[in-house]
């Protein structure tokens, strides 16, 4: 009986861009949350209205281990997002986590690949990354010119830029951007839409670099226990017996050879 | 607390501390829910349908959210029997509690191998799943035709060492008939309700919101029908009803103990908070406190 379901309180609410709202959530004292979080992990959000009882997943997109608070970065997506955009500041909400895996920290340069609202987690992980010494390179694929995020990257990483329409750095997508730059590295790192997952996963299998992949799939009981969320891995799963692995507790994060997609 | 409220129940012939377990399906074999609840305080838990041979489940998205509830095709996915003897039942063995094995199969066949893999562990009940896609009927399920019930029932009876629980299905015309079917067939107990078939448009993709198209309707939402079908079931056979259906609190799952309910159990719940059991066992501990009930079976069928 380690894991708890809590009641966080919203330590401070603003919106970002357009639709894109960012919330620090405070956790109490005895609460271990925030000092347990890793990069990669995400956060159960739960909406106050009863009508909507499924929790909604958020990774985490910074930690303050010493004030005891998670931020997490997020974009309009339906009623569950919308209701938390209007918490403010003192409000409450309730919360499980941290939840999933998280990604791992490997020898040798790093490259962070952040696709739209696949961005937000990988804050976290270019500030762990260089904080260990670790050289950081970030590649951030975004529509257009609302680069949300990107300047947060600036103390962390060296920041590559690709935007669908061509408004700000190379026209196209991420892959298009790492091709152009001719970014090299030792370890990837992705979080993004899925057709993004599978340009990763052909350019690191290509390229022969290891690449670990945050997955997204719609969950129910967050923490293993529903097989709601499963995506396919190449060899059986020692858990399921069956090509399947759940994303919200084998994953989010796998290494790209392990899954299908 | 509360010694002297008694809250045990003989349920076929099982004692139960309390009359609560967990809905097939939601509380996987109780090792993700372990972090968070004291198995040990749960009446039994009830794992998630297990077949003779590893399944792999259907295509994701598997499940959705609907006003009050949610809709699952998950496909029955499960490790097969063989892993789940030699991991699940050992886990759950650690706790005092009773352990409800849930069954599916695609034949009359493969259940009766699921049986038999379990004649020798020691395990409280049997609960059959008759809602699975009966292959050789041409894909219909078990649990809509009452002759159909009647064989699979006793078949079954004739292989479990264990008592044999029938897990009804509510997508039929009149659920009465399919638990008298259970009974005349030897069934101990009936548990009740399955999901609702339904379905989900997503009207941004315009398509399916279920890879699988449709898909069993569960939650708060489905309450009202579940506790008519427990009502009804109780008064028309006298073997015991486990029932379920949008469990969320101790109001609820009294309203289903009222109806004639022996025993209930928590599922979509659990992923709303997952210390729901819990809390429906101190909720209906309070309540009896409170209205000077001594003996739960006091409550049990009280109504009509
Ligand atoms: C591991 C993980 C991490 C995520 N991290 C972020 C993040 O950092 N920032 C962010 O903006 N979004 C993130 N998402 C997506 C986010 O979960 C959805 O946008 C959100 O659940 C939508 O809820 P809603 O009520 O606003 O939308 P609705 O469409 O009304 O939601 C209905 C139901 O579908 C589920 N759902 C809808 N879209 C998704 C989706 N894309 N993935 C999973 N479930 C979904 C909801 O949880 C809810 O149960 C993440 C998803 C996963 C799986
Ligand atoms: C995700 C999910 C998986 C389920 N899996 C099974 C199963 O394997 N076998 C079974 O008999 N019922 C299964 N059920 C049905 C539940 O056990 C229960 O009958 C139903 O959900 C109604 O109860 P509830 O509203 O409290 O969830 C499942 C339900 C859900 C939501
Ligand atoms: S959401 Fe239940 S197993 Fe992942």
């Amino acid at each position: 009986m380690a894991k708890i379901k809590t009641t966080a309180q919203v330590f401070r609410q603003e919106k970002i861009s357009d639709g894109i709202y960012s919330m620090w959530l405070s956790f109490q004292e005895q609460e271990n949350i925030a000092s347990e979080a890793v990069p990669g992990q995400f956060l159960s959000l739960y909406s106050k209205d009863g009508s909507r009882l499924l929790p909604r997943p958020i990774s985490i997109c910074e930690i303050d281990r010493e004030e005891r608070r998670i931020r997490i970065v997020y974009r309009i997506a339906g009623k569950g997002t919308e209701e938390f955009s209007a918490l403010t500041e003192g409000e409450n909400i309730d919360v499980m986590g941290p939840l999933g895996n998280g990604f791992t920290i490997q020898d040798g340069t790093a490259l962070l690949i952040g696709g739209g609202i696949g961005i937000p987690p990988m804050l976290e992980l270019a500030k762990v990354l260089s904080d260990a010494g670790k050289q950081v390179k970030v590649v951030l694929g975004y529509r257009d010119s609302d680069l949300f995020l990107k300047e947060e990257f600036e103390p962390y990483a060296e920041i590559y830029v690709s935007t669908e329409d061509g408004s700000v750095g190379t026209k196209g997508n991420v892959i298009d951007a790492i091709i152009a730059h001719a970014v090299h590295a030792d370890t990837i790192y992705a979080c993004g839409p899925l057709p993004m997952l599978r340009g990763v996963k052909a350019f690191a299998v290509e390229n022969k670099i290891p690449a670990e992949l945050s997955m997204e799939e719609k969950m129910a009981c967050g923490i293993g226990a529903c097989l709601a969320c499963v995506c396919q891995s190449g060899e059986k799963d020692a858990h399921s017996n069956v090509c399947n692995k759940r994303v919200c507790k084998d994953g989010p994060v796998f290494d790209a050879l392990e899954i299908e997609i | 607390m509360g010694s002297e409220r008694n809250l045990s129940v003989d349920f076929a012939g099982i004692l139960m501390k309390n009359p609560v377990t967990t809905a097939s399906g939601t509380f996987g074999s109780g090792a993700e829910y372990d972090e968070f609840v004291d198995l040990n305080q749960l009446g039994a838990v009830t794992t998630k349908g297990v077949a003779s041979v590893p399944w792999e489940g259907n295509p994701t998205p598997r499940i959705c959210e609907t006003y009050g509830g949610m809709l699952n095709a998950i496909g029955l996915q499960n490790p097969g029997i063989d892993l789940f003897v030699k991991r699940d039942i050992p886990f759950l063995k650690q706790y005092d509690t009773n352990i409800i094995v849930n069954v599916c199969g695609k034949t009359p066949e493969e259940y009766i191998e699921v049986v038999e893999r379990l004649a020798e562990e020691d395990i409280a009940l049997l609960e059959i799943n008759i809602s699975c896609p009966n292959v050789k009927a041409g894909g219909i399920a078990f649990g809509q035709d009452p002759k159909l019930v009647e064989q699979i029932t006793r078949r079954i009876k004739e292989k479990a060492r264990q008592p044999v629980m029938m897990k009804l299905s509510p997508n039929v015309t009149d659920i009465t008939e399919m638990a008298r079917a259970a009974e005349a067939g030897g069934a101990d107990a009936v548990s009740l309700i399955n999901t609702l078939t339904g379905m989900k448009i997503d009207i941004n993709k315009r398509t399916f919101a279920l890879a699988n198209k449709t898909g069993g309707m569960s939650g708060p939402a489905v309450k009202p029908v579940a506790v008519r079908m427990v009502y009804q079931t109780a008064h028309a056979v006298k073997i015991p009803v486990l029932g379920m259906g949008g469990i969320s609190n101790a109001e609820d799952a009294l309203e289903f103990l009222m109806a004639g309910a022996t025993m209930v159990a928590v599922g979509t719940a659990n992923f709303h908070n997952p210390m729901a059991t819990i809390d429906v066992i101190k909720g209906v501990e309070a309540f009896m406190k409170e209205n000077g009930v001594k003996d739960i079976k006091e409550l049990i069928g009280c109504v009509g």
